[in-house]
């Protein structure tokens, strides 16, 4: 009992559970428009490390590639992969970080893009459910889903598979337990979980089976 | 009886149906490449927002919207509902506008000035003392003699308050079009369960409006919808308003609500509340019943649920009150009323029960001749759910008499729906080539519809599933009607049935001369077009195919039509297994279980994850879903996904589903599952908690608050 516990604690220091997203929220917020000193240099006509409010300059890492775009420092992430790049896999739902279907990596971590701002992710290295399969290739989550039927309406879908993507990364080796407490931050209307907690278990052994394979 | 010719394949021939088969949009899905109303962009697409009326009740006495229109980007302003219009409840709609991107149409409806003539408003109806002139005779029934059965000195009698409050839809993807016009043509991506009945009702609504324009010349599109429930079968004031604001700006405009208004105005499942009285002999045979009910669906009020529920009680009488309220008018929510209806009868019985001191099970199977036809369909079902919930070793009498804080009980609830197929109408083509398509401007909601259609025609035609296919959610392909009530399996199956085996029938006429077999002694199995009994006659589908040269076989599949493929009524039970805290109040789902009906099963994958899914979006309604109304502003105190809870993956317990198949079943033919399996988790899980605690939580959702305020009337802790 003790050591769940303990293992508990670990998943919530790595940034699964809500609580971890929304207390990265309220980072995204208390930052606002201050900018990456990176990003700072291209307004010199404002005050040091102040963007906006006009559009600025930005490059964003995006499945390997960059992507120069303009946008108002008020833009979100989520809003500038679906309108300026035409990346809609991440959904916008709840649109302040309760629901996860616009979950995206960011640096190997799961991060709601509708929490962060466009220019915050700026410099960061970022993986969007486009980035996890091509057309004859599908990701071994992706796969799972399709096999334990963890879609119905299929709006939440890729926000799940890339936050159990990101999980697996992290947690190779699952319990039951542990996807219901690391998937926590995402949510579904038509009910798919039972199916998801399913995947996600096959997803693993399939993963680590590609692993020992090579 | 003679074998009809569209009749369902015998189970011995069939190596699709009633198999765990992947839907087939899966991939599309799980990748993110599927494309909802909401991804599509288009050139030069403008994006509208809509100034909302804050009030809950109000005249609108002066609109204001010179400063709107002055802001760059903004291209179209329209007044919706001008001065001396009543608004009857917060969120309706007043202005829209029409921009270069989504932040300067906020900006814009931010700038409009509306002032308002506040009025009283009314929107919390569940005391009913409270309602004064907003409350209506809504009628009721009368059958039996109540007043001798319950006045019968050998009844034991158990009287009760019991509510559901209203809780909205909260489809992921919300409500919202994208209109454009080519000319005269109007072409809507809409987020839709009704992809061929949507072109006349905007037609119709346009038209009333000004803007001529025949039905015949709008398209709608919906290729993948985020979650509908009841209610996205209309294009709504909004969708009417896109098209106007596309004429006006000369350009593609997209419309989708914000999440508060998809909370507030796009969803709402009436509430339903009741007093009520039942009586039982000793030896637990139901006899009368008394209700009287009240609840509210917005202005226009509700009609009574079905009550009493399932069972047929000889002695009744039923009264409802309807109650309007300044709230969002009320949608379909699956299977409407019923929910509410299982709810109020099945508690109501289970504490009548437990008056009786019977064992819930042992009391719903002795009554369950109330339930007429399908009395026996109840009975096995029951026995099932109590086998898989291991009934007989975890119940106990009302109350967990064991020590410690955690108590648990076990609830039971029945239920029964519909679910006949609608009309639908189909084009099979096979080509020269052997492909084979099937088009419907049906929608597949995350059902499995598209999946079922492949099913069908892949059965059918003797090919495999990967062979068909099936092109739906555009409203110029034949007719088939909307999604709601469970009618689109059957609907759906029925046309694809029919229309495949009549395409089937043409190329066995064109192949037979070759093969120098009669058509009618050719059968298509694995691929392949081969006499029957005896397989050294045969020909490849492809090879089949290729003797239409230049032909292309296209039939039309119908229903209804010739031969019974579908029928109409099933029943339904499920249990609940439940730990609760009486310490904290809060309540853990352990276990639930299903045992559930539907005919005929196309796809068994599909129609699991339907009861799945149904069981998970009941247990979100029995613990955490409430649409909570300020009394002071008459607005949704919680329109947002922050504190309107859904349940999360954690929250579910273990599952269970069973579905009755085989004989009894089967040759019913298809009958829709998208209703049942959502109406009993309510009360079952209602019921289970007042086995742990041995004390009723009357209301749902059954939120700690609530349990710790039972316990104080007594019971377990």
């Amino acid at each position: 009992m003790r050591r769940k516990k303990g293992k508990l604690r670990e998943l919530h220091k790595e940034g699964f559970s809500r609580r971890d997203f929304l207390k990265g929220a309220s980072m995204a917020v208390s930052t606002g428009l201050l900018a990456t000193p990176k990003a700072g240099a291209t307004a010199p006509e404002q005050e040091p490390g102040v963007l906006g409010p006009g559009a600025v300059p930005i490059t964003l890492q995006i499945n390997g590639k960059p992507h120069s775009l303009k946008v108002e420092p008020r833009v979100t992430l989520l809003d500038a992969l679906r309108s300026r790049l035409d990346l809609t896999g991440a959904k916008k739902v709840c649109d302040r970080g309760v629901c996860g279907a616009c979950t995206v990596i960011m640096d190997g971590r799961p991060v709601y893009a509708c929490n962060l701002l466009a220019i915050e992710a700026e410099g960061h290295n970022l993986v969007t459910i486009e980035g996890l399969s091509t057309e004859d290739k599908l990701h071994p989550v992706m796969t799972a889903f399709i096999n334990h039927d963890a879609q119905q309406c299929g709006f939440c879908t890729p926000g799940f598979v890339v936050a159990c993507k990101a999980f697996l990364d992290k947690h190779p080796d699952p319990t039951r337990e542990d996807v219901e407490h690391g998937l926590g931050g995402n949510l579904c209307r038509c009910g798919t979980y039972a199916g998801v907690r399913e995947a996600v278990l096959e997803a693993a052994k399939t993963l680590k089976g590609g692993r020992a394979n090579g | 009886m003679a074998k009809c010719k569209y009749d369902w394949p015998e189970a011995s021939d069939r190596r699709l149906i009633g198999k765990r088969i992947n839907r087939i949009d899966g991939p599309a899905k799980s990748s993110g490449r599927a494309k909802y109303t909401y991804d599509i962009d288009l050139p030069g697409l403008l994006v509208a927002k809509i100034y909302r009326s804050p009030y809950a009740h109000a005249k609108i006495t002066a609109i204001d919207t010179s400063e709107a229109e002055k802001l760059p980007g903004v291209k179209t302003v329209r007044v919706i509902q001008g001065v001396g219009k009543e608004i009857q409840w917060a969120g309706d709609e007043i202005v829209a506008v029409a921009a270069v991107s989504e932040d300067i149409a906020d900006d814009a409806v931010r700038k409009i000035k509306v002032e308002f003539e506040q009025l009283p408003h009314f929107v919390l109806e569940q005391d009913l003392q409270q309602a004064g002139d907003h409350a209506k005779d809504a009628g009721g029934e009368k059958s039996g003699d109540p007043d001798k059965a319950f006045s019968d000195a050998d009844v034991v009698i158990s009287e009760g308050f019991y509510g559901i409050p209203t809780i909205t839809h909260c489809c992921l993807e919300a409500h919202g079009n994208i209109a454009e016009w080519t000319g005269e043509n109007l072409r809507t991506h809409s987020s839709t369960q009704n992809v061929s009945g949507l072109p006349g009702q905007i037609g119709q609504a346009l038209r009333e409006q000004g803007v001529n324009v025949p039905d015949n010349n709008i398209e709608t599109i919906c290729n993948y919808v985020g979650g509908g429930f009841g209610s996205k079968f209309s294009p709504d004031r909004w969708g009417i308003e896109v098209a106007k604001l596309a004429k006006a700006a000369g350009k593609p405009v997209k419309l989708m609500l914000d999440r508060n208004m998809e909370m507030e105005v796009a969803g709402a499942r009436p509430s339903s509340y009741a007093q009520i009285k039942v009586a039982a002999k000793k030896d637990g045979t139901i006899v009368a019943w008394d209700s009287h009910s009240w609840g509210t669906g917005g202005p226009a009020g509700t009609t009574m649920p079905p009550l009493p529920y399932v069972l047929n009680i000889p002695n009744k009488v039923t009264r409802h009150t309807s109650i309007s309220t300044h709230t969002g008018p009320a949608r379909a929510w699956r299977a409407p009323n019923h929910p509410q209806a299982a709810l109020l009868t099945m508690c109501a019985l289970d504490d009548l029960a437990a008056k009786l001191n019977m064992d819930p099970v042992e009391f719903f199977s002795k009554n369950a001749d109330l339930a007429g036809d399908r009395a026996e369909v109840y009975r096995q079902e029951l026995r099932k759910a109590a086998e898989l919930s291991d009934w007989q070793k975890n119940w106990h009498p009302r109350g967990d008499k064991t020590g410690g804080t955690i108590k648990r009980g076990l609830g039971v609830s029945l239920h029964t729906w519909g679910g006949r197929g609608h009309n639908s109408n189909c084009n099979v083509t096979i080509h020269p080539d052997g492909s084979v398509e099937v088009a419907l401007g049906s929608q597949d909601l995350g059902t499995g519809t598209r999946t079922v259609i492949a099913i069908v025609a892949a059965e059918t035609l003797g090919l495999p599933v990967e062979a068909i296919k099936v092109t739906i959610g555009d409203s110029k392909f034949p007719a088939s009607g909307a999604s709601g009530g469970s009618t689109t399996v059957g609907g759906v199956s029925a046309s694809t049935r029919r229309g495949s085996v009549d395409a089937l029938d043409q190329l066995l006429a064109v192949v037979a001369p070759s093969l120098g077999v009669p058509a009618d002694q050719l059968v298509a199995v694995d691929g392949h077009i081969q006499a029957k009994g005896d397989a050294s006659k045969k020909l490849t589908w492809k090879e089949a195919c290729a003797k239409l040269q230049v032909k292309t076989i296209q039939t039309t599949g119908k229903n209804p039509g010739q031969c019974k493929l579908g029928d109409s009524g099933v029943g339904g039970v499920q249990i609940a297994d439940v730990s609760v805290d009486t310490e904290t109040g809060l309540v853990k789902i352990n276990k639930m279980v299903a045992a559930q009906d539907c005919g005929l099963i196309i796809d068994l994958k599909t129609a699991e994850s339907q009861c799945y899914g149904a069981m998970i979006m009941g247990i979100t309604y029995a613990l955490f879903e409430e649409k909570v109304m300020d009394r002071a502003t008459g607005r949704m105190l919680n329109n947002n996904m922050e504190f309107y809870k859904l349940a999360g993956i954690g929250d579910i317990g273990e599952l269970v589903v069973h579905m009755m198949t085989g004989p009894g079943y089967d040759e019913r033919g298809t009958i829709g599952l998208g209703e049942p399996p959502v109406i009993s988790p309510g009360a079952a899980i209602s019921n289970a908690v007042a086995n742990a605690l041995g004390v009723r939580v009357p209301t749902l959702p059954i939120t700690p608050d609530k349990v710790l305020a039972a316990l104080e009337k007594g019971g377990a802790a």
